[in-house]
Parts: C-alpha cells; structure tokens; sequence
C-alpha cells in the first residue's frame, strides 16, 4: 500500500479515559494473554515432556507444566540414531546452498526488473506475475524434474525451487524504491551492473534482503513434500522427511513392546521434535523488526 | 493499450525514430543487464512454464516409454474420465468444504488480533503478544501435525481434558466428523499471529488526524473503529482475500496428507491429495495432470472473479 516513510504514530496522548475504555483495554489484555497461553502451551508441553523421565511421560495425562524428574535420556537416545544425524546434516547442506543460491538469483532478478527504463523488462515482469496465479501443478513439475534426471539427487530440492516469486517481488519493490540516482550515479563511474548490485544495490536493501533470506532457509529448513516425491535413498533424506517418519507414519504403529528404547518412544518423539525446531526459532528473533517491511501487500501489486 | 499510448509519445516528440530504432538503441544500451537476467529467464522458463508446457500431458495418454512427443493425443478423454469417476464428486465437494470453511473462520482472526494489538496500550506487552504469536508461523507442518496427533490422541492432552465433560475418549483424527475442525484450528493456531503484521503495519500507517477529527465530531471508540479504522483496512483486507481466494482450491495439501488416513478419506480427500495418490502413486500420469489443470483453472477462476467483484464493490483489487 501507500505506507512508504509513514512514520509510527501514536494515537493518543490524552490521559483521561472513560471507564468503558478501561473495560475494553482489560478484556484486550486478557484475551491476547489467552492467546499467547494457547500457542506457549502446546510448544512448552512438547519441551517439557521432552526433559522429563520416560516412565513418568507414559503415566502423564494432561499437559506438561514442568519437566517430571528431569533427565536428558531421550536426547541420548536421539543422537545415536543414524537417520537424525545424517537428516541434520542434510538439511544443513540444503539449507545453506540452497539459500545461498535464492539470494544471488533473486537479487539479480530483482535488480534487473526494477531497473525501469530497459524495454524488456516490462515483459520480463509480466511473465514473472504470471506465474504467481497459474502454475503447471504437481504432475508436470515432476515430470520436468525427472527428465532432467534430477530426481534422486539432493539438487531437486535446489534448482526447482531457486527462485520464489512472491519473494522477488518483495525484492525488487525495495530495490526500485531506492532512487535511481544511485545506481545511475555508480554506472557514469564505470562500475558494471554486477558491481552496482552487489555494491550499491544491494547494502542499500540490507533490511529486506535479510527478512528474505530467513524466507528462503525457513523455507528450506522445513519443506518434506519435495524431499519425499524426489529423493529415493534414506541417506538424502533431509530431517523433515525422517520426522514424519518417526512422528506420523510411526504414530499407530507405536504399540506395544515394553523395552527400554519402546518405552522412552513418546518422549524420543519429543526431544526429535525440540532438536528440530530450535534452530530456527533461534534466529527469527533478531529479524523480526524486519518482517513489517518484508511481508508489504503492495509487493504484491505487480 | 500501453502500447499505443507508447507509440504516439515517441510520434510527438521524436518523430523520426521507428520502433525498431527504439528497440535497437535499448539493446545496445541494456544488453548486458539483460545478459545478467539469463539465469533468472531460465529458471522460470524451465520450472515455471516448463510445467505449463507439460499440461499438454493432460490432453494425451502419456507414456514415460514414448516420451512426451510420441504419446499418442486423446482429446478430453481424461477429462471426461474425471468428470465421470464416483470420485469426483467427493474431492470436489471435499475441496470447496474445507476451503469455504477455512476462509470462513481463518481469514478474518488475523484482523481481529490486529485490532487488537493496536488498542493495546502498553507497547511492551504489545511487542510480547507478537512476538509470542509469530512463533508457530516458523514451526515446520510436519511437527505441527504431529503436536496435534499427540494432543488429540486417546490419551491425548485436549482428550482427557474433555473427557471431564463426558466427552469420549478417541483417537479423534481417525474419526472424520472431528477432521475439519482440527484442520482449521490448527491452522488458526499456525497462522494468526503472521497474517496479522500485514494487518498492524496497515493500522500504523492510518493518518492520526483522521482520529482526531473524528474524536473532535464526537465519535466514540466504536464509531471510529467503523468508520476509520475499516475502511482504511479495507484495501489490504481485499487484496488478501483475493490472494486467499487464490490458495483456497490448493487447500493446504501439504497438512491434509500428513493429516489423513483412510478412516477419513471421505471428508479429507481433496483434489490436490487425489492428484498426488492418482499421480505419483499410481503413475496415471495424463489423468492426473487433467485432475491438477481442472483445479488449476478454476483456481485462475475464481482469483479473476473476485478481483472483478472486489473492483466493482469497492474499487481496488489486484490488477
């Protein structure tokens, strides 16, 4: 929208207030603390009960409010599992190229279509948009995939996802908001469009390019479907196809069976849970700030 | 029309020049910049259009042993197969159900918590609230899946808490009456707190003196929410739900094949899971890519409609 350099006002500064008002803003709190109790609740129940002993987990009914005799037994048991360790470092390898590969194709898309005054790229933009509301659909992307032989290899969950559009646009719509004598500026000193991209485009849009790329590895760090259509060994799996694994196609199978390793299951599923989760919500965090100017509708409107 | 309008500038001011002059000068100007764009240009065209080339599939009986060339055509026989098949009926109601039900109950919380947060006055807690509801948004489907079988399982947290109020004790994701609701909780839970920065960062840039004026007219909280607060949402309101319009016939997909099982195939079966099972599992792969362009279209559909309809009932949509 048409919110550029608006700045953040306060609304009022009166002090006195109605007793309705009063009312009102005490219903608010109370229910955005409910809120926040409905989505804390679940995640700390599964942090928990990760903590917590494997026979007291079993006996457990309810929520967990606390650990129940602290131990670390479930994360033993999940770093001795092959499958966890080599989906860690897959993911990790996933994660870093793939993203690595998003920010450099997407900064050079969108330098090239905010760049206005070039004929094609008003086209270029066109086709770009397009794609945003009809696609080819599951089938026919996989067919393409395959007859590029790159199903069975991790580049499948690389190259057929380099760029996302939305994530372009968002890109593009800050580089065009800078002003064109930067960059103009730049090329009568005779620095090439690389050069202006990556040295004057590019510091100038650090903000947006920093919420896009927390897009892209959230993106990469938790996608499955992909994963699970394209890779065919085990040892590819990245750890999001290993946890539905463990988690779903094992939940009704979870059944019986009265050793050690069967009885600690719910809580191995939890601490697999924990240890796949923390990493990114670690990071988000320190980019929130960012996510006003990332998420712009008027990115949108091609 | 652009292209005219184009025309007839360069006409006035520089008559001599040709299109092709234009064009010429352009190339030689940009030619490098459009070299830099090459990788780009080919992505989309190899995975974006290359899919839609592969729709063609849809309108031939595909063999991976003839290739996509020499498989025979066999005009809309697929499509007649689709439109005939017991199935059709199920994911298509199924589709139009969960979607309808989503939009219903999902598209306008976001807005509300965003009302919300504004009208709070303390910036500290308020920064809390958001902090604390974006969380969900960065946890992966598959483990937010899972939470919610471990959570509504027979010994299940939320299960033995209502089993209080002489609810039964069930594993309710194998029962197809409880899918639905699960479906779109969760996703509420997942997607509230996100969908609702869009919302605030709109609410931010609402002109205070539109508040003081009204105050100064006389109208109260309520009033001012009516008539200022809506209406300057409403532009951002209907671009998201054209865009959510858009999505619904893609149904969460991802979510309805991590949840669903054959005990509730009946009310969870979507066209985009059938696509998945006829396609990928059962390789009918022209069938399957004519089930995917019939979503694909009305999706197209239905994204144009309400552009059209939010165009003419309160002048500002997508395109």
């Amino acid at each position: 929208m048409k919110n550029k350099n608006t700045s953040v006002v306060i609304k009022s500064k009166k002090v006195k207030r109605s007793v309705g008002e009063n009312i009102f803003q005490i219903v608010n709190i109370v229910l955005c603390g409910l809120l926040c109790l409905a989505i804390l609740l679940p995640v700390l129940n599964i942090v928990f009960a990760s903590f917590s002993d494997p026979v007291e987990v079993m006996k457990h009914q309810g929520l967990f409010l606390r650990p129940i005799k602290p131990t670390l037994v479930a994360y033993q048991y999940v770093a001795k599992n092959p499958n966890i360790v080599t989906g860690y470092m897959n993911t990790i390898f996933i994660v870093v190229v793939g993203t690595s590969l998003n920010i450099v194709l997407t900064l050079i898309g969108a330098y090239v279509l905010s760049r206005k005054n070039a004929m094609l790229v008003k086209f270029f933009t066109l086709m770009i948009v397009f794609t945003m509301y009809f696609q080819g659909g599951t089938i026919p992307f996989y067919l393409v995939v395959h007859s590029l032989k790159l199903t069975g290899k991790v580049w499948s969950l690389i190259f057929p996802v380099a760029i996302n559009t939305f994530n372009l646009i968002v890109m593009r719509t800050a580089m065009a908001s800078v002003p064109d004598s930067l960059p103009e500026s730049a090329m009568i000193d005779g620095a090439g469009h690389v050069r202006t991209l990556f040295s004057i485009m590019a510091p100038l849009t650090k903000a947006t390019i920093a919420v896009i790329t927390l897009y892209y590895a959230v993106y990469h760090w938790n996608s499955w479907f992909n994963a699970m259509i394209f890779l065919r060994k085990k040892s590819q799996y990245p750890l999001q196809l290993i946890l539905r694994e463990i988690l779903i196609q094992d939940e009704t199978a979870s059944t019986g069976g009265i050793d050690a390793l069967a009885m600690a299951s719910d809580t191995i599923k939890y601490a697999t849970i924990v240890v796949a989760t923390v990493p990114i919500l670690c990071i988000y965090p320190f980019l929130q700030r960012y996510f006003v100017k990332g998420v712009m509708v008027g990115a949108v409107k091609g | 029309m652009k292209r005219k309008g184009q025309a007839t500038v360069s006409d006035v001011t520089v008559p001599t020049v040709s299109r092709g002059y234009l064009w010429k000068k352009d190339w030689q100007r940009n030619k490098t910049l459009y070299a830099l764009f090459i990788p780009v240009l080919v992505f989309y065209i190899v995975f974006q259009y290359g899919p839609m080339m592969g729709l063609i599939i849809s309108f031939k009986e595909y063999k991976p042993s003839k290739g996509f060339f020499k498989s025979p055509w066999v005009g809309l026989k697929n499509f007649k197969d689709f439109f005939t098949n017991p199935f059709f009926k199920r994911v298509l109601l199924n589709t139009i159900k969960i979607s309808v039900t989503n939009l219903i109950f999902s598209f306008p919380m976001p807005i509300i918590l965003a009302l919300l947060i504004s009208e709070l006055r303390s910036k500290a807690y308020s920064r809390i609230v958001q902090t604390i509801s974006y969380i969900p948004h960065f946890i992966s489907i598959v483990v937010i899946v899972s939470i919610m079988m471990d959570l509504t399982s027979r010994d299940g947290a939320i299960v033995s808490f209502l089993s209080h109020f002489g609810f039964k004790k069930v594993t309710m994701l194998n029962e197809p009456k409880y899918f639905l609701p699960l479906y779109v909780i969760s996703g509420i839970w997942q997607n509230i707190g996100w969908n609702s920065i869009i919302y605030l960062s709109a609410l931010l840039a609402i002109d205070a003196e539109l508040y003081e004026a009204a105050k100064i007219d006389g109208a109260g909280k309520f009033r001012q929410l009516t008539s200022v607060t809506l209406p300057c949402l409403l532009p951002t309101i209907v671009v998201m739900l054209i865009l959510q319009v858009g999505k619904s016939f893609n149904v969460g997909y991802e979510k309805i094949l991590l949840m669903y099982n054959p005990l509730t195939y009946e009310v969870a079966d979507v066209i985009s899971t059938y696509v998945y099972r006829e396609g990928l599992l059962n390789m009918n792969w022209s069938y399957s890519t004519a089930v995917g362009l019939f979503n694909s279209v009305v999706s197209f559909a239905l994204v144009w409609a309400t552009n059209k309809i939010s165009q003419k009932v309160s002048g500002s949509g997508l395109w």
